[in-house]
Order: C-alpha cells, then sequence, then structure tokens
C-alpha cells in the first residue's frame, strides 16, 4: 500500500506533463482534426503509388508503402513530440517555470516521452483504421505482435534521439528546432521509409546502416509482409534495442550538459 | 541562526552582440557584401550582477529597486536556479544553489512580471499542472488554489475560462496562486504587480503581507513602484549598472536625505529643504539617475 503510494507520487510529476498535454489537445480540438485528416490523407496519397501498376503484388505494394508511411509517422511524431518538448515550452512561455519546479529532469523528460509514445500511438492507430478501409489491405498471415514488438523496440532509440536533438531548442532558441527538422528530414532520407536502402547511393549506405528507423522498416516489413515472427526478427530487434540502451543515456547527458550550458549562458529563459 | 537568504560576492555575467556593428566589417568585404551573410559581431561581455551580497532574514520582506536591466532580475534568476552565477555563492535556508538546486527548489517560488502560463489552458488547469510538478496531492491542491485566488478575489466562475482569455491582472493573481500553492519557505516576487490596475496591486499586495504574517515566508521583491516597496518592504536594495549601491530600511535611505545635512546643499540637490525627509523616489533617482550626488553615496551602509 505504501509502496503503491509512493509510486503514485513518484509518477505524479511525470504524468502532470501527460495531463497538461491532454487538456491542450482537447482545447486544440479543431486543429487535432485538421493534422488527423492531413495524415490520412498523406498515407492514402502515398498507398495509392502502390495500387497504380501491375496489379499482381498490389497488395504488397500498398502495404509495403503504407507500412513505411505509418511506423515513420509514429516515430517521426514520437521524436517531434520530444524534441519539440524545449521549443514548446519555451513558445508558451512556461520554461523558466516547468525548469525550476522540484522534479528531476529524468521526471519530466519521461512524461514528456510517455505524451510522446500515447499520443503518436493513438494517432497512429486511428489513420491504420481509415487506411485499412480505404485499401482494404489483406493482414492474412501477417504477424503484428512480431510488428508491435519492432516498434515497442525502436520507440527507445527514437526517444534517444528526441533527447539529443531537444538540446537544440536549449542552447539555440532561433536556430534550434529548424536543426531538429533538418535532422529529422535526413533520418527520413536515409532510412528506406518509401524504398528499400539499397536504392541509396553508396555513400548514403552507411548513414541508413546508423539510422534505427531502418532497422524499424525492415522488421516491421518482415513481419506484416511476411509474417516472421519475433525470433526471426530478434538480429534487427537487438539492434534496436542496443541503439535504445545507447542513445538513451546519452541523449539525455546531451540534454543535461545542454541544460548547464543555457544556466550558465542564460539561455534558460522565455525569449531566448 | 542561518539567513533565509545569503549571497556573497554574487556575479554573473553575459556574452552579448553589441548594439552597434561595426560598419568597417561589411566595407572589407567590398563588392560582395550584399552577396554573403552580414558579418558576425563581436560578443561583448555585459556584467549583470557585480560583487552583490546581502543576508535576508527569515520571514523579511527584502525589496531590490533598480532601473531597467540594472540586474533586478538576473539576480532573482539566480536565486531561483535558473541561471549559475560566475562566482560567489547563494544559500536558501543554507542550501546552496548550484550543489543542492532540486532541495532549494522545494522551498521557493516565483512570481515573474509576465504572466508564464499556457494560455489556452484554464486558470485550474494550469493550477493543476502546478501541483502535479510539484508533486501535490490534488485534491488538497485545489482545495488551497481555490481559497488563495478567492482571498484574491478572484471569480469563481473564471476558473474553467481560458486564461488568455483573461485579463493580465487576473492572470497574475493566477500567478501568485499558483506560486503560494506550493508553500513556499522563500518567494521571489519579480515585479507582481506590474500593469495591474491600483485595487488588484493593493489586493496582491495585501496578500503578500498576510502570507508573511500568517506562514512567516520570506519574500524578495523587485519593483519599480516605489510606493509598493515602501509599503511591503522591511529593508531595500538599490540596484545599478549590477551593483548595490545602497542597502537600508526605506526610512533609512530616506533619512539619508538629510544625513548630511541640508548646509551641504545635498537636499536641494534632490528638492527637499530643512530637515524633511525626500521621497523613496528622490533618493532612487539620486543613486541612480543623471543626478546622483556623491553625497548619497558617501553616506552609505
Amino acid at each position: 500500500m505504501i509502496g503503491s503510494a509512493r509510486g503514485a507520487s513518484e509518477l505524479r510529476s511525470s504524468l502532470a506533463l501527460v495531463k497538461r498535454n491532454l487538456s491542450l489537445v482537447r482545447r486544440d480540438g479543431g486543429w487535432e482534426l485538421v493534422y488527423m485528416a492531413y495524415e490520412v490523407v498523406n498515407v492514402l496519397t502515398i498507398g495509392f503509388i502502390g495500387v497504380s501498376g501491375n496489379p499482381e503484388g498490389a497488395n504488397d505494394r500498398v502495404l509495403f508503402l503504407v507500412a513505411g508511411a505509418l511506423l515513420w509517422g509514429f516515430l517521426s511524431m514520437l521524436f517531434h513530440e520530444v524534441a519539440e518538448s524545449v521549443a514548446w515550452e519555451r513558445w508558451e512561455g512556461t520554461i523558466e517555470y516547468s525548469f525550476m519546479a522540484p522534479q528531476s529532469r529524468v521526471k519530466y523528460m519521461a512524461g514528456v516521452c510517455m505524451w510522446g509514445i500515447c499520443y503518436g500511438l493513438v494517432r497512429t492507430m486511428l489513420c491504420l483504421a481509415a487506411v485499412t478501409l480505404a485499401f482494404s489491405i489483406s493482414l492474412e498471415g501477417a504477424n503484428l505482435w512480431a510488428a508491435l514488438v519492432t516498434l515497442a523496440a525502436s520507440s527507445l532509440a527514437f526517444i534517444g534521439m528526441g533527447l539529443a536533438a531537444a538540446v537544440l531548442p536549449l542552447i539555440s532558441p532561433e536556430k534550434g528546432s529548424p536543426a531538429t527538422h533538418i535532422f529529422q528530414a535526413l533520418v527520413l532520407l536515409v532510412s528506406g521509409v518509401y524504398y528499400d536502402v539499397s536504392v541509396l547511393p553508396a555513400w548514403m549506405q552507411p548513414l541508413s546502416a546508423l539510422s534505427p528507423a531502418t532497422y524499424t522498416l525492415r522488421a516491421a516489413r518482415a513481419a506484416l509482409l511476411d509474417g516472421a515472427s519475433v525470433a526471426a526478427l530478434s538480429p534487427e530487434l537487438v539492434k534496436l534495442l542496443v541503439l535504445g540502451i545507447v542513445l538513451v543515456p546519452l541523449g539525455y547527458a546531451v540534454f543535461r550538459a545542454g541544460e548547464r550550458y543555457a544556466m550558465r549562458t542564460g539561455k534558460l529563459k522565455r525569449n531566448g | 541562526m542561518a539567513a533565509a537568504v545569503e549571497c556573497v560576492g554574487v556575479s554573473k555575467a553575459f556574452r552579448e552582440a553589441p548594439e552597434e556593428r561595426e560598419p568597417s566589417a561589411d566595407r572589407r568585404r567590398g563588392a560582395l557584401s550584399w552577396l554573403v551573410a552580414p558579418a558576425i559581431p563581436k560578443r561583448v561581455k555585459v556584467e549583470a550582477v557585480h560583487d552583490v551580497s546581502f543576508d535576508v532574514g527569515r520571514g523579511e520582506i527584502f525589496g531590490i529597486l533598480g532601473r531597467n536591466g540594472s540586474g533586478k532580475s538576473t539576480l532573482v534568476r539566480l536565486i531561483a536556479t535558473l541561471l549559475t552565477p560566475d562566482s560567489g555563492t547563494i544559500k536558501v535556508f543554507g542550501k546552496d544553489v548550484v550543489a543542492d538546486q532540486i532541495k532549494v527548489r522545494k522551498m521557493i517560488n516565483r512570481v515573474s512580471v509576465e504572466a508564464a502560463f499556457f494560455k489556452r489552458l484554464s486558470a485550474s488547469e494550469n493550477l493543476e499542472y502546478a501541483a502535479g510538478l510539484y508533486d501535490l496531492e490534488p485534491r488538497e491542491a485545489r482545495a488551497r488554489a481555490r481559497d488563495i485566488l478567492s482571498r484574491l478575489d478572484f471569480p469563481a466562475r473564471k476558473m474553467n475560462s481560458s486564461l488568455e482569455n483573461l485579463s493580465r491582472g487576473m492572470q497574475q493573481k493566477v500567478a501568485v496562486a499558483r506560486a503560494l500553492l506550493t508553500s513556499p519557505m522563500a518567494l521571489l516576487l519579480d515585479e507582481p504587480t506590474t500593469g495591474l490596475d491600483p485595487v488588484s496591486k493593493r489586493e496582491v499586495q495585501d496578500f503578500v503581507l498576510e502570507v508573511r504574517a500568517t506562514h512567516d515566508t520570506t519574500v524578495i521583491l523587485t519593483t519599480h513602484d516605489m510606493q509598493e516597496a515602501e509599503r511591503l518592504c522591511d529593508r531595500i536594495a538599490v540596484i545599478d549598472g549590477g551593483r548595490f549601491v545602497a542597502l537600508d530600511t526605506p526610512h533609512g535611505l530616506r533619512a539619508r536625505g538629510i544625513a548630511r545635512g541640508a548646509g551641504e546643499g545635498a537636499g536641494e540637490g534632490l528638492g527637499v529643504t530643512g530637515e524633511e525627509l525626500p521621497s523613496l523616489e528622490q533618493v532612487f533617482f539620486a543613486l541612480t539617475g543623471t543626478q546622483t550626488d556623491d553625497w548619497l553615496r558617501e553616506g552609505g551602509e
């Protein structure tokens, strides 16, 4: 009993961030609908590329493209929520208040990540439902469990990258946020979201090996298109977990170093 | 007994871009100067706070008066753990703001001149978020927030209105309630009544006095309002160019106007004759303005 009360107390400050963001989403319901509609249309547009051409193998082509679009939608949303958390607090003018609260930065970032995962999952599931209706995709033979395990394993790595990227708006209020978008775009380019990475020029191939999204997409597509089991995907999953185990503490350390720099140089304030 | 807040030899400098760019930088690049980005001007060191030392006793209301850019807010942000001092130490109830950051944060709260809220959220949602950040029990926090806001004459029907639809005065009352929600032992008020109408200003001031009387809260207040400083503060420091140029009780500061006697002409410099005390505003101008007289500085601490 005491343990659960302490657990609730430990979680309270992280959950405060989740609840705050949920309240903001509720207040911005209209805009959420707009974003959702745009995302669904975007995935449908990409899916229709797969429909065109030879009818044979169309289902696999659509699934290949749609899986890429949905997975990238989730991972980029997770990355964005974590990486932009500081820029957003600065824009709202609450950065000083949130950062002088007596909670460890781990709890703050845990709240941001929890929100990123929940928000990303709900949006991706809604999008998936819309896409399934539109294309009548057959998931017969797909291993959804293995795809979900892949998604969970890759979340860690993306959280780590988001934590490291969140330092950019912290140390450079004007240029930090655009820089996170450039980084996100580069990951999109080299990870094989809509094509196999083998089509990339030779000099780009090593970059694709550094991106966790490459392994996520390869494993998730194998699960969805070929019904690969978790055991069969273990080489990719291990790579994702290793990347996550390295990137989360590394990203956090980078963020903390950035925060100390911002406190030393006076950048931890609302107006930059 | 240890002071509530103790600053010893605190300095803080920033590197800032100079206000005027060096014209020769563009000339040197000649005809191509329109093509390339402007030369990045060399940053200059600006001393925001220089070698400041003071103690604030438990339950004391300590005022800091200064012009815009004099270093008031930097000093408050140093105490609030939002900045790290370049040199010197700051302790809050014996805990160092750098080494014991989280412990210090548990004991303080701050109201800044700009109401820092999620403005699309309501007062109640913002306060709930604050309570969560400070790990307060939600039900208790809600009751306490209602109590504080009603003391500040904040209408209950506005609790669920989005803050962007509330007046500046209302927003600032919510900011005060948010700071007091966490029962801070030391409250940092950075121009809390700027922009408030006289009635709201009075309500906030009364509440600050009440909080000190009932909770023995230590308050550090920066303000431009001389009447407010005189009404609320036990002692006042005048800061100019990052340095404390005077520190005394409000009466003590005013008494400096006659400390050297009208015979030396100092009183006339302040527009004061005989034994009449100059106003705090007159003393402030003398200490920080262009008409500064050396005699006031010499009669210092």
